[in-house]
């Protein structure tokens, strides 16, 4: 395939990928929206409100980059890996790979649906958090790039935890039992500053802490990490899952027998 | 130049299971050919490593010359794929599941819409282009599959039980439409349980059985190869008694139908010719099972023979 016939082929998967979760948006983005919105309703606005400002900020306003976030992650994760899963269930993956597309071009493809739906349901959140909090964003540059470079990741890892699945139980085990205490672990809720000596060191094993923080910065300017040791980080994970997963579809892992 | 070569194809599964043992086939370019083979004989499995969704063990394939391990991408984009199985995204629009098929192989959505168009109406699937795959009966999601293979004009077709499950009459059209395909260039690649289909649409044949290939022949000769074939005869009349007719195996099944045998010295006109001496008059008749069935059955039976004969050596 030449490089027109590949960007057709990306672009097709893309707008299958999006149309797959905007077609099913009461599942997909809806519900986010409505979760984002009672955390800031019980954290922010009821217990909150008994918690003194932290970084300088007043604790309703301190977690809305974690908030946003948090939905960008799960959300990024949850579209590819249920797509993903899906298509090997249904063996409709296999679509693909009888014809001619690269592997990095499917890879793409699923990444860039995954972005897709981090980007609209991490749109919707601000919105959401607008309707509780006033903040503004410190830094542009920082804000966008860490939320769309966090969004690839964890498609990224979706995309892994898809391949290796074997029944729809596995696609809900990494998200429940990892993804999940990791977040709330990285830093959305609290500053690690609160944190005894021994958890802060703990807690700078978390790769979400960078982000979280990184996104705290872009949108408060405070942050308990320097911010481009979490850039390093956020890339060099990018970089890893990227030839990781392809080297799952290249040698077949849940595909081919 | 050949469609598709493959040189001792063996596939062993993880759990040690040989799937194939050392399949040899060669289809020409512009073949009808038929890949039968009783249930577990490897078949999809071969199909499975031509198409890239098994991996082979070691052999060689070739599809139009170009080599499944140093060219796959050209042997991918050569090739459209029917499988046994349905597929495709039955949460998805019938249209919209061939114009991705299409965007798959770098087909631009404008072309894709256009070809979707003619092979959705000539599928008599076109009225259903905004339904839901999973609205689709039976017959629909097997034309619909067909349908998706055809999308990037491929040079070879593979066709794997593409009418299990389907009545008669959606077979009868799907035969006709595979013989335009077929005679507009296309190489295919059929297996199937219907035999009579086999021998209605195949030129050549290649039967494999426990992962090796144990014939691979013209249609017509291996038909030749049965020694006898059984017809079903319906009178016109009534009769009562058997009626002499010298060297021919008759029976008599009821008043008016009789069974005769026709072996490769005898001819069938004479049975016709003997038995108006008789004063019996022939409405009809009918082969009693399909030829090409006839002979796989027997096949199968020696070489389950070769093989108990084997194992009790």
């Amino acid at each position: 395939m030449n490089l027109s016939q590949q960007l057709v082929a990306l672009k097709t998967i893309t707008i299958k990928e999006y149309l797959r979760f905007i077609r099913i948006w009461i599942q997909t983005v809806l519900p986010p929206a409505i979760t984002i919105a009672l955390y800031f309703i019980i954290f922010g606005e009821i217990i909150g409100s008994q918690i003194q400002d932290i970084n300088g900020y007043k604790y309703m306003d301190y977690i809305v980059p974690g908030l946003i976030l948090m939905a960008v992650i799960t959300n990024s994760y949850a579209n590819v890996v249920s797509s993903f899963f899906s298509a090997k269930f249904h063996h409709s993956v296999e679509e693909m790979l009888v014809s001619p597309l690269p592997n990095y071009i499917i890879l793409l493809g699923f990444v860039s649906g995954g972005l897709a739906r981090g980007i609209i349901v991490g749109l919707v959140a601000t919105v959401v958090s607008m309707f509780f909090s006033d903040i503004q964003i410190h830094s542009y540059a920082v804000t966008f790039s860490v939320f769309i470079l966090t969004s690839i990741l964890f498609a990224l890892a979706g995309f892994i935890n898809a391949a290796y699945a074997r029944s729809f139980d596995d696609i809900t085990i990494i998200p429940t039992f990892v993804l999940t205490p990791m977040i709330y672990l990285g830093g959305v809720f609290y500053s690690i500053k609160m944190l005894p000596e021994i958890w802060q060191t703990i807690s700078l094993a978390n790769p979400i802490l960078y982000m979280v923080n990184a996104f705290h910065y872009g949108i408060l300017g405070v942050s308990d990490i320097d911010v481009s040791t979490a850039f390093i980080i956020i890339v060099a994970f990018i970089v890893v899952l990227f030839y990781f997963a392809l080297r799952l579809l290249r040698i077949g892992v849940g595909l081919k027998p | 130049m050949n469609a598709l070569y493959i040189k001792n194809l063996k596939k062993t599964y993880k759990n040690g299971v040989n799937a194939l043992k050392g399949v040899d086939l060669t289809v020409n370019e512009g073949d009808f050919f038929a890949l039968l083979g009783p249930n577990g004989a490897g078949k999809s499995t071969a199909i499975g490593i031509v198409c890239s969704l098994v991996t082979k063990t070691s052999g060689m394939v070739e599809v139009f010359g170009c080599s499944l391990d140093t060219n796959s991408a050209d042997v991918r984009m050569h090739i459209g794929l029917v499988p046994q199985e349905f597929n495709f995204n039955i949460f998805e629009p019938v249209g919209e599941i061939l114009i991705n098929q299409a965007g798959y192989y770098g087909i631009n959505r404008k072309d894709a819409t256009e070809r979707a168009e003619v092979y959705l109406k000539q599928l008599d699937l076109w009225e259903k282009r905004f339904d839901m795959a999973k609205e689709l009966s039976g017959g629909m999601k097997r034309r619909l599959m067909i349908a998706r293979a055809l999308m990037h004009r491929p040079k070879l077709l593979i066709l794997d039980e593409p009418t299990a499950g389907v009545d008669i009459e959606i077979r009868h059209s799907m035969w006709a439409f595979l013989k335009k395909v077929n005679a507009e260039g296309t190489t295919i690649i059929l297996t199937t349980h219907y035999l009579e289909e086999a021998e209605s649409l195949c030129n050549n044949i290649a039967i494999i059985d426990h992962g090796i290939t144990i014939e691979q022949t013209q249609m017509r000769s291996l038909l030749s190869r049965l020694h006898v074939e059984t017809f079903i005869l319906y009178l016109t009349e009534k009769i009562e008694t058997l009626p002499d007719c010298g060297d021919y195996a008759v029976r008599m099944l009821d008043e008016t139908t009789l069974e005769v045998d026709i072996n490769q010295q005898q001819n069938i006109s004479d049975i016709f010719h003997k038995l108006r001496k008789c004063g019996i008059e022939v409405d009809s008749m009918k082969n009693k099972t399909n030829r090409l069935e006839q002979l796989f059955i027997s096949m199968m039976n020696n070489k389950k023979g070769d093989i108990n004969e084997a194992a009790t050596r």
